[in-house]
C-alpha cells in the first residue's frame, strides 16, 4: 500500500513560516492535486515529500513509514519537474533508465519496463534520442516515462505542464490522467491552475498561506467551498462577492444590497442563515453562471434585477456581461442570443438556490 | 560583406536625414575590419618574424640585409635543435610537467566546484570567492614565499624538493586550481538545480551525479579550464626559473632562455626556433578544442 499521509508538517526558511502545520491523508491510488497562488507552500510541500526539503516539523508518512530522515532515493518516490530536468547528454531511453541501472536491475528487466513506460506514453519511436531534439511536449513524456518505469509507490508532479502553450497543456492534461488511468499509482500533484486541479484530480487540496483552506472533490469544493479564498479561487470566471446585510422581512429572510436592491433568500436556506448569521459585514456569493437574462417564467429562486451593462464578452456558447452592482463589478452569463450588447440596460435574473454568504471578517462561507 | 551591404543598401528608399539600418551596419562593419586589420598586424607579426629568423643562419642574422626575407633559407637550426638530447630533454620536461598538472589541477578543481557550487554548508561562499581572490595574488608576490616554504621543509624532513622538475606539479597548481575552480563554479552554477534533484530522486549519490550528471553536461567547462591549465602550465616562467637550475630538470621556456644565451651571445637563431616549436603544442590543442573551448566560454547552453 502507497498511502501518504502528513502529520503537522511544518516548514520554515529562515523566520518565514512557509507551511503552517498541515494535515492530509493520501489515499492509495489517489491522484490529490495541491492548488493555490504562488507564495502557498504547495510546492515546499511536495518537495517535503519527495525529500528534497527537510521538513522543520511534524512528520511525513509514505506506505506508514515516517519517512522524515529518509533520504529521497530510498523513499520509492518519482518526481516530475515544471523544467522536465532530463539528462542532456543522455538518450531518451538512457534518460528513462538511469535509476534502474544505478541500482543494477538486469539488462532485460530495464528494457522491458522502458518498452512498456514508452508504449504507455507512446513515445517508442523516440527512444534514441537526445532530448534536445524533443518538442516540449515530448520532453514532459519521457519525464513522465522516467518517473513510471522506476514503478515507485507515489507519484510527485510540480507544475508539470506550465513550460507549455495552452493548447499542449489541454491535451498534456488528458494523457497524465489517461496514465493514471492506467498504472494507478498514488499521485499529488502540484499546480496554480485551478482548471487543472479540477479536471485532473480526486480530490483538491486548497491551500493558501502555508494552510489549506479547503480538502475535497472537485465537485464539493466548486459547490459548497468553505472559505472566501475556495469560493474565488475555484471557477472561472470568478465568483461575484457583492457586499449586502440581512433582513429579516416578517416570514421571509432578505439579502439586501445596499443600493436598494433586496433579494429574497429561498426558504430552504433561510433557516439555516437565520440560525449562523451574525451580525456585521456580510457577502452574497454568486457564480457567474447563476446570473442569467430574466426569462419570461422564473423558477423558484430566480429573482429578476434591472443592470446596467458595461462590457460584454461574447464567447460564443454564452455571453459574459459585467455591470456594476453596490460597487462592485459583477460578472453573469448570459445566452448569445439574449440581446446583451455593450452600454444597454439588460433585465437579469440572480438564482439564489445556489447562493453563498460569507462572513467578511472571518472569510468562512456561512 | 561590406560590398554586399553597400549595394542592399542602395537598393532602399533613400533619406538623407535618417540612417537606415542597413547603413549603420554596413559602417559598423567597415570599422570592425579596419580594428580586425590592426589586431592581427599586431599579434601575428611576432611569430611571422620568429619564423623568418628561425630559417636563417646566424650570419644572415646578423647581416645588414632587410631582416624581413630570407635570402638563404635553411633548417639547420631546426635540425641542431631537434637532435639536441639538451632540448629534448626540455621537452620532455615540459610535457609531464603539464600533463600531470592538468590531471592534478582537475581532479582537485571538480569536485571542489561540485561542492561550492552545489553543497551549500558554513562558509561555503566566503571559500568561493576566496578561491577568486586567491587567483588575483600575482605569482611574482609568491614565488619567494613558496621557495622559502620548500626550504624549510627541507630542513624538517630533509626531503629536497627544489631543483627537481616534480617539485613544479606542486608549484603550479596554486595558479591552475583557484581559476579553474571559479570557471567550474560559474559552469556547474549554469546547471539547472533540477537536474541534480532529478539525480537525487533516481537515486544517484553525490559522487555518482558529479561522474555521471555534471561531468558531462559541463564538459565544454572542462575543456575550457583544461585548455587554460595547460597553458598555464606550458607557458609558465617565472616559477621554473626560480624553482629549477640543474639542465636536465629545466623546462621549455626557462632552457631556452638559460641555454641558449651564452653569457652576451644571443643565438637568436635557435632562440626562435625553440620558442616557434615550444608554442606548436598549445596552438595543435587549441586548434582541436576550439569549438568547445567557445561553447565553454559562453557557457548557459545545457537547459534541459
Amino acid at each position: 500500500m502507497a498511502e501518504v499521509k502528513l502529520r503537522k508538517v511544518v516548514k520554515y526558511y529562515d523566520d518565514v513560516e512557509a507551511v503552517r502545520g498541515i494535515d492530509l491523508d493520501i489515499a492509495h491510488h489517489e491522484f490529490v492535486v495541491l492548488v493555490g497562488p504562488s507564495g502557498c507552500g504547495k510546492s515546499t510541500t511536495l518537495r517535503m515529500i519527495a525529500g528534497l526539503e527537510d521538513i522543520s516539523g511534524g512528520e511525513i508518512l509514505i506506505g506508514g513509514d515516517v519517512v522524515n530522515d529518509v533520504p529521497p532515493k530510498d523513499r520509492d518516490i518519482a518526481m516530475v519537474f515544471q523544467n522536465y530536468a532530463l539528462y542532456p547528454h543522455m538518450s531518451v531511453s538512457q534518460n528513462m533508465s538511469f535509476g534502474l541501472r544505478l541500482k543494477k536491475y538486469p539488462k532485460d528487466e530495464i528494457k522491458r519496463r522502458v518498452d512498456e513506460a514508452a508504449r504507455i506514453l507512446d513515445i517508442t519511436e523516440l527512444l534514441d534520442r537526445k532530448p534536445k531534439a524533443l518538442s516540449g511536449g515530448q520532453r514532459q513524456r519521457v519525464a513522465m516515462g522516467r518517473a513510471i518505469v522506476r514503478n515507485p509507490k507515489v507519484f510527485l508532479f510540480d507544475e508539470p505542464l506550465s513550460n507549455l502553450d495552452a493548447k499542449l497543456r489541454v491535451q498534456m492534461r488528458t494523457e497524465i490522467k489517461k496514465v493514471h488511468q492506467q498504472v494507478r499509482t498514488t499521485t499529488v500533484y502540484v499546480t496554480h491552475d485551478q482548471v487543472e486541479a479540477m479536471t485532473l484530480a480526486d480530490r483538491v487540496v486548497v491551500m493558501n498561506k502555508g494552510v489549506i483552506e479547503q480538502v475535497g472533490s472537485p465537485q464539493e469544493l466548486y459547490h459548497n467551498p468553505k472559505t472566501r479564498f475556495v469560493a474565488g479561487f475555484i471557477g472561472s470566471p470568478a465568483m461575484n462577492f457583492i457586499p449586502c446585510r440581512l433582513e429579516n422581512g416578517g416570514d421571509d429572510l432578505n439579502v439586501r444590497l445596499t443600493d436598494g436592491i433586496t433579494f429574497k433568500v429561498p426558504p430552504q436556506r433561510a433557516a439555516h442563515y437565520k440560525a449562523n448569521a451574525r451580525d456585521g459585514k456580510l457577502l452574497l456569493g454568486l457564480r457567474p453562471e447563476h446570473i442569467t437574462e430574466a426569462g419570461p417564467h422564473l423558477e423558484p429562486g430566480e429573482i429578476p434585477f434591472d443592470a446596467q451593462l458595461d462590457v460584454t464578452e461574447p464567447m460564443g456558447m454564452e455571453t459574459l456581461v459585467y455591470f456594476p452592482l453596490n460597487g462592485t463589478q459583477v460578472c453573469g452569463r448570459v445566452n448569445p442570443n439574449a440581446g446583451a450588447r455593450d452600454g444597454a440596460p439588460m433585465k437579469l435574473a440572480a438564482n439564489l438556490n445556489n447562493m453563498h454568504l460569507i462572513d467578511e471578517a472571518t472569510g468562512r462561507v456561512i | 560583406m561590406t560590398a554586399t551591404s553597400a549595394s542592399a543598401d542602395l537598393a532602399l528608399p533613400r533619406n538623407p536625414k535618417h540612417g537606415s539600418m542597413s547603413r549603420d551596419r554596413a559602417w559598423a562593419l567597415r570599422w570592425s575590419y579596419v580594428f580586425l586589420i590592426l589586431f592581427v598586424i599586431f599579434f601575428l607579426l611576432p611569430p611571422v618574424y620568429m619564423l623568418i629568423t628561425s630559417l636563417k643562419t646566424s650570419q644572415e642574422i646578423s647581416a645588414a640585409t632587410n631582416p624581413w626575407w630570407v635570402f638563404r633559407p635553411t633548417l639547420d637550426n631546426y635540425i641542431e635543435l631537434l637532435s639536441s638530447p639538451m632540448y629534448l630533454t626540455f621537452f620532455r620536461n615540459s610535457a609531464l610537467v603539464s600533463v600531470f598538472v592538468v590531471i592534478i589541477t582537475m581532479l582537485i578543481a571538480i569536485p571542489a566546484a561540485f561542492a561550492l557550487s552545489r553543497m551549500k554548508f558554513w562558509g561555503s561562499a566566503t571559500l568561493a570567492t576566496g578561491v577568486f581572490l586567491t587567483y588575483l595574488i600575482p605569482d611574482t608576490l609568491l614565488f619567494l614565499p613558496l621557495f622559502k616554504m620548500f626550504a624549510i621543509f627541507n630542513e624538517l624532513t630533509g626531503i629536497q624538493l627544489i631543483n627537481k622538475w616534480y617539485v613544479l606539479l606542486i608549484v603550479y597548481p596554486t595558479l591552475t586550481v583557484p581559476f579553474c575552480t571559479w570557471i567550474m563554479i560559474g559552469y556547474f552554477a549554469s546547471i539547472p538545480k533540477e537536474l541534480d534533484e532529478a539525480a537525487l530522486i533516481d537515486g544517484a549519490s553525490y559522487f555518482q551525479t558529479l561522474t555521471k550528471i555534471f561531468v558531462p553536461v559541463a564538459l565544454p567547462g572542462i575543456i575550457a579550464a583544461t585548455i587554460f591549465a595547460f597553458t598555464v602550465s606550458w607557458a609558465q616562467f617565472l616559477y621554473p626559473l626560480a624553482f629549477t637550475t640543474s639542465t636536465d630538470q629545466l623546462v621549455l621556456p626557462v632552457g631556452i632562455i638559460t641555454t641558449l644565451i651564452k653569457g652576451d651571445v644571443f643565438n637568436w637563431g635557435q632562440i626562435m626556433t625553440g620558442a616557434l616549436l615550444g608554442a606548436a603544442p598549445p596552438l595543435i590543442i587549441y586548434a582541436f578544442l576550439m569549438d568547445y573551448y567557445i561553447a565553454g566560454l559562453t557557457a548557459g547552453a545545457t537547459k534541459g
